[in-house]
């Protein structure tokens, strides 16, 4: 008697479950029809998932990053008016979470940029020579204008940054590699270059001291009053979604935007000058990151393809979510003390270019199919 | 579209010297000739592509210098092999770029209804969404044909459409041509190392040799033995196949 029971229960329990898989699957098709609907309307929602998935996580972690660090501070404490732990909350806390946002979305969409216009998935702030250049703008600066503030350090910065960006643009358009490896090859060499000649001035006038804050990119510095240069990268971040098919169109090559009517040299300087722009605003409060601007961009483009308008935000978002846990490991791995975030990014981030690299060698430029279709190209 | 004395120099040497034609509209023009006879340059120059050292072209009754270059990509499109086939794009955000001069950034849904048309015309639907590097060339041939239908053109300019396609996908390449002309009343124009692809599908024949044209008339006109052993310097035979003369050479 009891067996029969326990079989009905089974019985039931399975006929639950088909029920359950039926609702399930007509889920999935109702769903897949309302994406059919969306896409001819020109919506995609498969496509916005992973940005809705980073953006969320990017919130809960940026939360959670205002907590971590020497002083105690918590969430209590906060909505408890403490005037100390406020005081440190906006004069750091604050701060420090919002140079990080701008410095992840920064650099990750200068690289995406970069990468596109001059056709290379090398290239990037670190291997095009841009974040050397605004090193060696800030030492100028600091030579020629000891009294020079925040903002004057920024604008040589730039002016490098933009100058040393053209100069190897102009460079790899005039010689044509075979490999395309060897373009951020002759980067790397070019941004050498300008690292020895800054090195050599530097310790010429005595300033290496000085220098050393940016040799290393590090976020401890940044306190009210003395980041706010950094917020510059948003409305550039806008500037580069505007235009982000023309960067598009212009990365398909000259004739194919002169077909288009899309003015291949104007675009192409207006979006270098853009990447230098970012780069410059964000070595000049952090120092130089490596790294993020080479691999954030290769990691969306993996999953989401080489539309701009449909991977600007992921990556942006990508990238900040990036320096910020790289931030977070650097506050955690020897607390009371911190690490240079510059280490910690390079480390994971030298471990991932490796991976992106045999990627390559394997599957060619194949993408992430499988997981694409799987998870609808949800977040890495 | 007329062109007149075109020249073009490299280092001193004209590539292009003194060449005059008329391009007869809603035809399907090819241009002809061995390597390095100016061809392709001059595709180059007519397309604005390539700046011209002396000439003048001009493009419905103006001056091609004189139109904007935004104004004359609703008119004209170039299709030339110089694209970046890295590029992971998809083949409808391909197609959507041909209504970039029409509507920049933000396409209407009349530009959506276009792009749909072009990529049913060119028989895509099935790849709309596969990315145009993991195409064969054949495919991703067709899907930039397809960006030239949505660019929705009056002259279609082609530069060896059919190199690197086999014998198959070329054919096709040629039908589309064809089809272009015919069905869609677009003028092509085409540059073509393959004669008897010119012979069969093109209404009229340019001939280059050395930069200049040697002979530009009827595919009847251009296509005789005597044209183009002098244009080639081998020995050519004309046969009759289906009312279209076609070579053999050897």
């Amino acid at each position: 008697m009891k067996q029969v029971k326990t079989k009905r229960y089974a019985l039931c329990d399975s006929g639950f479950f088909v029920q359950r898989i039926s609702f399930g699957l007509e889920l999935v098709i109702s769903n897949f029809r309302l994406h059919q609907l969306l896409r001819k309307g020109g919506i995609t929602i498969k496509n916005h998932k992973s940005t809705v998935i980073l953006a969320i996580l990017l919130l809960l972690l940026s939360f959670f990053s205002l907590f971590v660090g020497v002083l105690d501070i918590n969430p209590a404490g906060l909505s408890g008016g403490d005037p100390e732990q406020l005081e440190i909350f906006l004069i750091s806390r604050l701060p420090r979470l919002l140079a990080i946002l701008c410095t992840g979305t920064g650099m990750s969409v200068a690289g995406l940029i970069m990468q596109q216009l001059c056709m290379n998935k090398f290239v990037s702030p670190t291997t095009g020579a841009t974040i050397s250049s605004a090193k060696s703008g800030i030492l100028v600066a600091l030579l020629f204008l000891p009294a020079s503030t925040l903002w004057s350090r920024a604008l040589f910065s730039f002016l490098f940054a933009v100058l040393g960006t053209w100069v190897f643009v102009w460079f790899i358009q005039n010689i044509q590699f075979k490999d395309t490896v060897m373009v951020p090859l002759v980067g790397i060499m070019f941004s050498n270059i300008i690292n020895g000649v800054t090195s050599y001035l530097a310790y010429r006038y005595e300033m290496t001291q000085a220098l050393s804050s940016w040799e290393v990119g590090h976020f401890s510095l940044v306190l009210r009053g003395r980041y706010e240069i950094v917020y510059l990268v948003v409305p550039l971040l806008i500037l580069a979604f505007l235009f982000s098919n023309h960067f598009n169109i212009v990365g398909m090559g000259r004739d194919f935007s002169q077909n288009l009517g899309v003015n291949y040299k104007f675009v192409l300087f207006m979006g270098l000058t853009i990447a230098a722009a970012i780069t410059a605003s964000v070595v000049v409060v952090v120092g130089s990151i490596s790294y993020i601007g080479l691999i954030i961009p290769n990691v969306v483009a993996m999953f989401k393809g080489d539309k701009i308008r449909g991977t600007l935000i992921d990556t942006a978002l990508l990238g900040a979510l990036f320096v910020l846990v790289c931030d977070m490991i650097a506050r955690v791995v020897i607390a009371p003390y911190e690490l240079p975030i510059e280490l910690i990014v390079g480390i994971i981030g030298s471990i991932l270019f490796i991976g992106i690299l045999f990627r390559r060698l394997k599957h060619g430029r194949k993408t992430v199919r499988s997981f694409r279709f799987k998870k609808g190209g949800a977040g890495v | 579209m007329n062109v007149q004395n075109l020249m073009k120099k490299y280092d001193g040497k004209a590539v292009v010297d003194s060449v005059s034609f008329e391009i007869p509209k809603g035809n399907v023009i090819s241009l002809i000739g061995p390597n390095g006879a100016g061809k392709s340059t001059v595709m180059g120059m007519i397309s604005r592509l390539i700046a011209k050292d002396a000439g003048t072209v001009r493009f419905e009754e103006k001056d091609l210098s004189r139109w904007k270059s935004r104004d004359l990509s609703k008119r004209l499109a170039i299709l030339t092999q110089h694209n970046n086939v890295q590029m992971k794009l998809t083949v409808r955000e391909l197609v959507a770029f041909g209504r970039f001069p029409y509507s920049g950034s933000r396409l209407t849904r009349e530009d959506q209804a276009i792009i749909d048309q072009a990529i049913a015309y060119m028989e895509l639907n099935e790849f709309e969404e596969r990315f145009i590097d993991e195409l064969s060339g054949g495919q991703r041939q067709r899907a930039y044909i397809a960006m030239v239908i949505a660019q929705d053109t009056d002259y279609v300019l082609l530069d060896e459409p059919t190199n690197n396609l086999d014998i198959y996908y070329a054919t096709n390449m040629m039908k589309t041509v064809r089809r272009l002309c015919d069905e869609l009343g677009k003028t092509v124009i085409l540059v073509l190392h393959e004669i008897n692809y010119a012979a069969f599908y093109s209404d009229y024949i340019c001939a280059f040799r050395d930069g200049k044209i040697a002979k530009f008339g009827t595919v009847e006109e251009v296509i005789t033995k005597e044209t183009l052993s002098a244009i080639y310097r081998v020995d050519f035979e004309i046969m009759n196949i289906g009312g279209k003369p076609l070579t053999i050479y050897y």
